[in-house]
């Protein structure tokens, strides 16, 4: 399952999804909204996707963690419209035999989605908004 | 008499370039052999604000990344994405 949804995320939906018979281990990585980000005090986040290419490519980093390492299942959502302070933006749960690998593509997912896949932040703060990222540059895809 | 060499691509703004823009979507006719880099040009005639300066973007045609130098066909879905910041 690898998908965008306006609706708040349940963590337990994810883990139900991984949960194998096979597995003897699911790690979960939940990424929540900051009330402070580079001395601003956060009021709000909204985050806007390129909805059909970001499920693509959410995607994609799953089959990539599974040629990476022996995951038996994985999913990912991630939020989009605005998220209030403290609530999750985005969740993956990943089942594997054995921990090492469970952990390590989680890591994994959260940092390619950083890096690769179309959604954006917009971050509500007291005195302004700015679109997150606009004024560092970006990594190209390691592809 | 040669025919209509041209084509028409459709372009979706999104995040910092939507509110540049002022639209989510727009369509542009193009000449056969025009690049996303050609593509790019033109928006910035239709839309002066468009191009923020020093990010670095990436361009996705239907929903896959390419280079600035991709050839586009008619009825292409062309994406500029400026840097992406999910998680």
């Amino acid at each position: 399952m690898f998908r965008v949804t306006h609706q708040p995320i349940d963590l337990q939906k994810l883990v139900d999804y991984v949960t194998d018979p096979e597995a003897g281990a699911i790690a979960t990585f939940i990424g929540t909204t900051r009330n402070n980000n580079e001395g601003r005090k956060v009021i709000a986040l909204d985050y806007e996707a390129y909805a059909e290419m970001a499920e693509k490519e959410l995607a994609r980093i799953g089959a990539d963690a599974a040629k990476n390492w022996p995951i038996c299942r994985m999913a990912i959502l991630h939020r989009l419209g605005p998220v209030q302070i403290g609530e999750a933006s985005v969740v993956i749960a990943v089942s594997s035999a054995h921990r090492d690998a469970a952990f390590a593509a989680s890591r994994f997912a959260i940092e390619e989605i950083k890096k690769t896949v179309p959604i954006w932040k917009k971050e509500v703060f007291e005195g302004g908004e700015v679109w997150i990222g606009t004024q560092t540059g970006q990594r190209l895809p390691d592809r | 008499m040669a025919g209509f060499n041209g084509m028409k691509v459709r372009v979706k703004f999104f995040a910092i370039l939507r509110e540049r823009a002022g639209t989510s979507a727009a369509t542009k006719e193009l000449a056969d052999g025009d690049t996303v880099a050609d593509l790019w040009r033109e928006l910035q005639k239709d839309y002066p604000k468009l191009d923020v300066p020093g990010i670095r973007m990436l361009y996705a045609v239907n929903q896959n990344y390419v280079n600035l130098d991709q050839p586009l066909k008619d009825q292409d879905e062309v994406v500029f994405i400026p840097p992406v910041s999910g998680g």
